[in-house]
């Protein structure tokens, strides 16, 4: 059944994908295990632009599409369409064209209910709202009004036409919705969790609002595996956690993971101030030399992970950077030193990092598993004709954009596990990651953004360049959280 | 560190092949409890390498664990909880493992093991690489 779903105007490129993965998480795609038919049908209202609100989409049933918006993150609503139309006297009649059995139920008189106003790109009156909820009395409501916690809320939204100019997506025309709600988006989630209140945060600690998304395309759920090896402070099993998931997390440096900043400021004490179960081990360990025994196979569920690229907190990896180059036989730790020893690491490249993420997803995700991880992408000209790693054990299924600045943004990817690991596979994976690593541009190659974000050789021909950028790229209202 | 993390940790350094399981060396051990889930250790059995729990879990001072498990006990809730407790709720809070085969010590503080090689366990130093890497470096 066709859907009305109203979306928060933030982080537009998350929208869809977390409804899409909820979808899967909920059942609603049955066991037709071809990956491509697992997705929804959308559709846009018409002349509306893929940027707006506004969506509708179809779901198998009213259970499905409660339990998706009520655990979703950026989901407004999901509405039972009970008319719409450009004008009042449009809606009306098709509220009355509507089918008494799909009304009748929700306007009995033991049930109590609850009119809400609501507009997109315009701000309504108090005594606007009134009206609107007085001219709607030939819908034949028959149970008590509470305000505060009805059985049934029903949302009248008007949205109207305007241009590009104040800076919201375009909009043909006037439109007004009348819907039953099914299902919201909790956001007083975020409140409780965000990271202004967190005991222990470290710097790239994943802010509260992304980790959940980040979990609901993990789909985290209780008796899942949730591994993250770049876990720093925990934030993103945090959210894993509080979605009822079994966690585990490593990290290289030992003491952002055992130590924190003191008895009550660690990981531990994080998911001790949310009431939240405890990771089931944590270690210090290194991505690029892994401590798993070799046949172990498909033990986690997911792995959701936010990898370092190499700008504030850059990763490393274990060898001397000199060892490395072959440049000096390797220290040999004197036995008296060998137990506090911090060994010495190297810097750890984007594309390398990369391959190693991917090679231990393979190996360590059950089939169907899920992949999900930041990648750092350089802006071009809106269109992005970026690569993103592959492996062939691995179907892409999702790819969010979130602008952090003039010159880049991250890509959150989600990715699902389709095919069986093998030593074949690892072999034609390394090979695929040579092709990766030398087409790929030099800045991504030295690990380092910083470089192409403030290289001054750019500052020159700069400003001709970037107003140029400017026109191309995503539009105004696009930015940091939208 | 609980056992489960324990089932899955080897000794990589570069040139071992036995490097599972690891030695438990117990200098201090908690009991924590931890939510009960039969889903999850109905997936989690097959994973498993049966031997290495039951005698880390002895180390821990555990001996409830059947000397061998296959999946049709999975069905007994009395088996389950034991498997749940041995796996999950024994906590080696400080310790090391030892390498079966080189001897190698990897301490365990606050419950976290640390599996981080030294420089010389990461790059083995043999004559044939020094001079392979002056060919294609130029460098000694």
């Amino acid at each position: 059944m066709w859907y009305l779903c109203v979306f928060y105007h933030r982080l537009l490129d998350y929208r869809r994908p977390e409804v899409e993965a909820l979808a899967e998480l909920f059942g609603a795609f049955g066991e037709d295990s071809e990956i491509s038919h697992r997705s929804l049908e959308w559709k846009l209202p018409e002349s509306h632009h893929p940027d707006s609100p506004f969506h509708f989409v179809n779901l198998p049933s009213e259970d499905i599409a409660r339990s998706i918006a009520n655990r979703s993150i950026l989901v407004k609503g999901i509405y039972e369409l009970w008319g719409q139309g450009n004008s009042y006297k449009e809606l009306e009649e098709a509220i009355k064209g509507y089918p008494d059995e799909r009304k009748l139920p929700y306007l009995a008189s033991e049930s109590t209910f609850k009119i809400i106003v609501d507009s997109f790109g315009k701000v309504m009156t108090f005594q606007e709202q009134n009206e609107r909820i007085q001219g709607l009395t030939y819908i034949p409501f028959k149970g008590k009004v509470n305000l505060r916690n009805p059985d049934h809320k029903f949302w009248l939204i008007e949205t109207d036409d305007y241009g590009s100019n104040n800076g919201l997506p375009p909009v043909v025309q006037r439109r007004i919705y009348f819907g039953r709600e099914v299902g919201a988006a909790d956001r007083k989630l975020l409140p409780t969790y965000q990271l202004k209140s967190r005991n222990y945060l470290g710097p790239t600690a994943m802010d509260a609002e992304m980790a959940f998304l980040m979990a609901n395309q993990g789909l985290a759920m209780p008796g899942k595996l949730v591994y993250d090896p770049f876990v720093g402070t925990g934030s993103i099993l945090i959210a894993a956690a509080h979605f009822g998931a079994m966690t585990m997390g490593a990290d290289i440096d030992i003491r952002v993971v055992r130590d924190g900043r003191g008895p009550d400021c660690n990981v531990w004490s994080n998911f001790n101030q949310y009431g939240l179960a405890m990771p089931i081990s944590l270690l210090r360990a290194d991505n690029n030399l892994p401590p798993w025994r070799t046949g172990l196979r498909e033990v986690f569920d997911a792995i959701i992970c936010d990898p370092p690229y190499g700008v504030r907190a850059g990763g490393r990896k274990s060898g001397g950077r000199k060892l490395l180059k072959g440049a000096v036989g390797p220290y040999t730790v004197p036995d008296d030193k060998r137990s506090d020893h911090i060994p010495s690491t190297a810097p750890y490249s984007l594309v390398e990092c990369m391959h190693d993420l991917l090679d231990l997803a393979a190996r360590m995700l059950v089939m169907g598993g899920r992949l999900v991880f930041f990648y750092p992408v350089l802006r071009e000209d809106g269109s992005t004709d970026t690569h993103y790693p592959e492996h062939p054990c691995f179907t892409l299924i999702a790819s969010s954009e979130q602008i952090l600045s003039l010159r880049y943004s991250r890509v959150l990817l989600t990715m699902v596990k389709t095919g069986p690991y093998s030593e074949e596979v690892a072999e034609s994976a390394k090979k695929k990651h040579l092709e990766f690593k030398e087409n790929h541009l030099k800045w991504l190659e030295d690990g380092n953004l910083r470089s192409a974000v403030f290289n001054p050789a750019d500052t020159q021909t700069g400003f001709a360049e970037d107003s140029q950028l400017n026109k191309e790229s995503k539009p105004k209202y696009r930015g940091k959280y939208v | 560190m609980r056992l489960l993390t324990h089932n899955m940790l080897s000794c990589n350094i570069k040139g071992v092949t036995n490097g599972f399981p690891l030695r438990l060396e117990v200098e201090k051990f908690v009991e924590k409890e931890v939510d009960f889930s039969a889903e999850f250790l109905r997936n989690i059995f097959p994973k498993i390498e049966w031997k290495a729990l039951v005698d880390a879990s002895r180390s821990m001072g555990y001996s409830q664990l059947p000397d061998e498990a296959d999946s049709s006990m999975l069905d007994s809730d009395d088996f389950l909880k034991k498997f749940h407790h041995a796996l999950l709720e024994l906590h080696l809070e400080e310790g090391v493992l030892i390498c079966p085969e080189t001897g190698r010590r990897f301490p365990v503080n606050k419950g976290i093991p640390n599996m981080l090689l030294h420089e010389d366990e990461v790059f083995v130093f043999d004559g044939v690489n020094l001079v392979l890497n002056y060919h294609l470096n130029s460098t000694w």
